[in-house]
């Protein structure tokens, strides 16, 4: 250790920044750090840096937890309880409740997080169509159904939304992640719109509970039962478009 | 296992992620796809063994495979900076920070995520990352030195040999 060593290596620096020496050695390297005004100025900025992460990023800690990334009920610590997607609705976008079945805990919500962007893009390009929102109208609702059926291998129905102010215009076949998928597109009175997108996951999930994202300014619930993927997609007050994801869920139900 | 003992992790995956994707809807897109992924393998994570390093692999995982997949890196969006308690003087810091962070190659950027925020020894990043510890070294040495140069401007390479 004797003698003039020039360059400090970069590994004794880097644990000297990130304070992982022994403390005598920490002293020591500090010393020999100080005595190069170039090498003391780079070091003092990376123990800056590090710091500024920490303001930076530190504020994360103290966020709420989102509901879609909560994974234990919050109140109930019952599990079972749970079981049906449906118990879910009265807390809204809970997730992720998971079963004890049989030796070890089943997720019962397993992501579709591409579902939710699919949706939400498909709403975005049809919904503002003026003339040509959808490819086949409700005028030859059978036609559709018939086709939008075949064509994703699941015999489907376009949910009725009257109940609501919004009524069908149609659908279209567009291409999913995971496949084909079929968008029913309504209309309310005030011409505003929402969308039903049905396709298939791209994991074979039976069920997920409820969730929520809002992507680019539309607001999208989206979930998973009897495995397929459904989403309902509107540029809409949140409470409101909920109100209509659970009647689309009660309906299409499997 | 325990959705309790998982939920505890929960505020440090999304501040790394945060940190690693700019993006805060992305960033948990990214935690809730770890969830996701920690409750189905659940049964491969070996009990004892360290629960918070195994969940940031699986995230790892999932980003350097989300990067793989999908879309060029995003634009830097100045809505993105979280909001910071400081004087003028660090607030300007910590933007600046934030910015050439985004610029980092992510193979750094891991790395100088991984010692510097979230305080993983190097051994437990270079298992984190499935890499040798000397590559988490000269990443963490060629990372933070990318960073300084960003925040001060690009600086003629003094140090050496004076």
């Amino acid at each position: 250790m004797s003698g003039q060593r020039r360059v400090l290596d970069d590994d004794t620096l880097q644990a000297w920044v990130d304070g992982r020496l022994d403390p005598a050695r920490q002293a020591k390297i500090e010393a020999r750090i100080e005595q190069d005004p170039a090498l003391a100025a780079r070091a003092a900025a990376y123990r800056r840096h590090r710091r500024a992460l920490h303001q930076a990023f530190d504020g994360v800690l103290a966020e709420p937890i989102p509901d879609r990334l909560r994974v234990a009920p919050p109140r109930p610590r019952r599990r079972a309880a749970l079981a049906a997607g449906v118990a879910s609705f009265g807390l809204g976008i809970a997730l992720g409740w998971f079963l004890a079945l049989g030796s070890g805990p089943v997720p019962l919500a397993t992501a579709a997080p591409r579902l939710p962007q699919e949706a939400a893009l498909a709403y975005a390009v049809y919904a503002p169509e003026a003339r040509h929102p959808v490819m086949v109208g409700a005028a030859e609702k059978a036609e559709l159904m018939h086709w939008l059926s075949r064509r994703l291998g699941h015999t489907l129905q376009a949910p009725d939304l009257s109940a609501y102010g919004y009524h069908l215009m149609g659908g279209s076949l567009l291409p999913g992640s995971a496949g084909p998928a079929a968008q029913f597109m309504y209309q309310n009175a005030a011409r505003r719109r929402i969308t039903v997108y049905i396709t298939w996951p791209r994991r074979p999930v039976q069920r997920t509970a409820f969730r929520f994202v809002r992507r680019d300014g539309v607001e999208v619930f989206y979930w998973i039962d009897g495995g397929m993927a459904y989403a309902v997609a509107g540029r809409l007050d949140r409470a409101a478009l909920l109100r209509i994801a659970e009647s689309v869920y009660r309906q299409l139900r499997g | 296992m325990d959705a309790a003992a998982l939920e505890a992790h929960i505020p440090r995956l999304r501040r790394y992620a945060r940190a690693l994707a700019g993006d805060p809807d992305r960033a948990d897109d990214l935690v809730q796809d770890t969830l996701e992924r920690a409750l189905r393998k659940f049964s491969l994570w070996r009990r004892g063994s360290d629960l918070r390093a195994w969940l940031f692999t699986l995230m790892h995982n999932l980003y350097v495979n989300q990067r793989r997949a999908e879309r060029p890196m995003l634009e830097w969006n100045e809505a993105y900076l979280a909001p910071v308690a400081a004087t003028q003087e660090e607030q300007l810091m910590v933007r600046d920070l934030q910015r050439a962070l985004q610029q980092l190659p992510p193979e750094f950027r891991e790395v100088v995520l991984l010692v510097g925020l979230e305080d993983f020894s190097y051994a437990q990043a270079a298992a984190i990352l499935g890499i040798p510890r000397g590559t988490v070294m000269s990443r963490l040495s060629r990372g933070r030195e990318k960073l300084r140069r960003a925040m001060e401007g690009e600086l003629p390479p003094t140090e050496k040999g004076r």
